[in-house]
């Protein structure tokens, strides 16, 4: 198995604070990885250096080979490596439709055209149509992202990455804040993603980490605490320790 | 679920490009801007300047209603705009066509020039720069007074006829047609603009700019087009000024310019391109009436208007007229049983 997302010795300082400390990962591809840590452990940072919002101290980032560590948010994406966020960050006053849209214009490079109406892109509006039918929204595809409920936009929050068509998804938190009885519908879409598609799932939910992930790396600290398939974490007297000791969720 | 689909789900092009179609109202309203040359013959200059402030208006909606950047200091391109197209004229290039263009260009540069100082910041920040850019163009053409005339203003602009043919006359025909024609076509771009792909992505990146880069689009390089779109349209209406006017002052430049335009948007309405234009014409009408009443007090009146607008909100007036005939038939109606549901 090839190498899609690795971090090298990626650090970042905010002032006297280490928030993410000599971070060594290796994301294999089609991988299922998890990433869990107790609050504080530097798990935002961690995506935040990732997708390219906030530059590391120290440390770089390749993605399918490449050094990406110095590129733009927008660049990455292209890039093929696309996010999700731990609170929905939508866009309002579009439709479902269009913010699916806008994506798959961004995608194929017709994010710039200005003299043709959205639209008149046969294959964009089809393409966005498809990927709202996958995530049970296709019923909602007029309606702006506003009146949603809330269940509904942590769905639209993840078609909107899988619109980008990425190679590497980072899945932040994807049920946060989702009822009980509409989780399944979450984690079904996130079990039925593409398998091509590698996956880093950032997650408190032990649930969610066992069933889905089949790797987990452990983050204490800003550091990489533990790594390792599922099994052995799950084991790991180490982790628990952490877990109980922060008086976390276990 | 909770929801009942509006609209027929079966053709996402469709529903992409219901947005971009024309409406009656739309179609009416300009056939009844251009109905004004018959009906108004004694009014064109007064709608010559409301076509011009509109076009201004809808600049200012470019940028503030479809990629949320606050100015207030929108007058530098206007201001650009008519002291190139006032200085061709004098200097012996009187076609006004080639004036609009060439205003249109140096508004253009300008504003390519300062979209990459609001690239960035917060809203005050740009209030501050764009005021700032605003304030320095200003003392630039009062200090330049052997190019710009200072502050007694350029004289001697003469016009030649518009496309050779139509000299402008004393009673604002020619202008009311040539502001208006413009205002339409420029319109025209605008509205396909907003429509488009591209205008989609200046709403999401007014929308939320941390999910718009995360979907990929480089929100910096879509800034700066429609800043300089913006600018480009300014500097059109500052041209149409000067050359209907004939005459340039530093006035073009000066804050209260600025500040009139976000209140006309704000008065008609942000984000739905007609904003400017029915708030060019509430403003200039309003104007125009109360100073003739008040002349040295209008302004109140004006004030008065603008804070009911922002506080009230423009949907509940709007409303105004539903919510009142609800209201009376609810009264008529008392004695009939109906779910009582304001």
């Amino acid at each position: 198995m090839s190498i899609v997302l690795e971090t090298r010795g990626l650090t970042k300082r905010f002032g006297g604070l280490i928030a993410t400390n000599d971070v060594s990962l290796s994301v294999e591809k089609g991988a299922r990885h998890a990433l869990i840590g107790p609050n504080g452990a530097g798990k935002t940072t961690l995506i935040n250096l990732l997708t390219g919002v906030i530059q590391p101290s120290a440390g770089s980032i390749r993605l399918e080979g490449e050094d990406i560590t110095g590129l733009s948010q927008n660049a990455r994406v292209r890039r093929g490596l696309a996010r999700t966020f731990q609170i929905n960050q939508l866009f309002p006053e579009l439709t479902v439709l269009e913010t699916v849209a806008l994506a798959v214009s961004e995608r194929v490079g017709a994010g710039t055209a200005w003299w043709r109406s959205t639209g008149s892109h046969r294959a964009i509006a089809e393409e966005a149509a498809a990927i709202l039918d996958q995530f049970n929204l296709g019923d909602v595809m007029g309606e702006r992202t506003a009146v949603l409920p809330y269940g509904r936009q942590r769905l639209l929050e993840i078609a909107l990455a899988i619109a980008c068509r990425p190679r590497v998804l980072l899945l932040d938190e994807p049920a946060a804040g989702v009822p009980e009885e509409e989780r399944h519908e979450i984690l079904a879409i996130v079990a039925g993603l593409p398998a091509d598609v590698t996956v880093l799932l950032i997650e408190h939910d032990m649930d969610l980490v066992f069933s889905f992930a089949d790797r987990i790396s452990v983050l204490v600290g800003g550091a990489v605490f533990v790594e390792g398939p599922v099994d052995a974490i799950a084991r790991d007297p180490r982790v628990r320790e952490v877990y109980l000791g922060e008086g976390d969720h276990g | 679920m909770v929801l009942t689909p509006r609209t027929k789900p079966s053709d996402p092009a469709r529903l992409l490009s219901a947005p971009a179609r024309w409406t009656l109202p739309e179609l009416a309203l300009w056939v009844a801007a251009a109905a004004c040359f018959w009906v108004f013959p004694s009014k064109l200059l007064l709608l010559n300047e409301v076509a011009i402030l509109a076009l201004f208006a809808l600049s200012l909606d470019l940028i503030l209603g479809y990629a949320g950047i606050v100015s207030l200091g929108h007058a530098a391109f206007f201001g650009v705009g008519a002291y190139a197209a006032g200085l061709l004229a004098k200097h012996g290039m009187a076609d006004p066509l080639v004036g609009l263009a060439v205003a249109a260009a140096a508004a253009g540069v300008v504003g390519f020039l300062s979209s990459f100082l609001v690239l960035r910041g917060s809203d005050l920040t740009r209030l501050m720069v764009t005021l700032g850019i605003a304030l320095l163009l200003f003392e630039l053409a009062n200090r330049l007074d052997w190019i710009t005339g200072g502050a007694d203003g350029l004289q001697g602009i003469t016009m030649g006829p518009l496309l050779g043919l139509f000299e402008f006359d004393l009673y604002g025909r020619t202008a009311f047609v040539y502001s208006t024609t413009v205002l339409f076509a420029l319109f025209l771009v605008a509205r396909r603009v907003v429509h488009s792909p591209f205008g989609l992505s200046l709403r999401a990146v007014k929308g939320n700019l941390l999910r718009a880069r995360a979907v990929g689009i480089s929100s910096s390089t879509r800034i700066v087009a429609i800043y300089t779109l913006a600018a480009v349209y300014a500097g059109i209406a500052g041209a149409l000024t000067a050359q209907t006017s004939q005459f340039v002052s530093l006035d073009v430049f000066d804050f209260h310019r600025s500040a009139d335009v976000m209140l006309v948007l704000v008065l008609g309405g942000t984000g739905y391109l007609y904003g400017g234009i029915i708030g060019a014409l509430i403003f200039r009408l309003m104007q125009d009436w109360l100073a003739g009443i008040t002349p040295q007090y209008w302004q109140f009146w004006i004030g008065l208007v603008l804070v009911l607008v922002v506080l009230v909100g423009r949907e509940r007036i709007e409303g105004l007229p539903r919510s009142l005939m609800a209201l009376l038939r609810r009264l008529i109606g008392r004695t009939a049983a109906e779910g009582a549901r304001p």
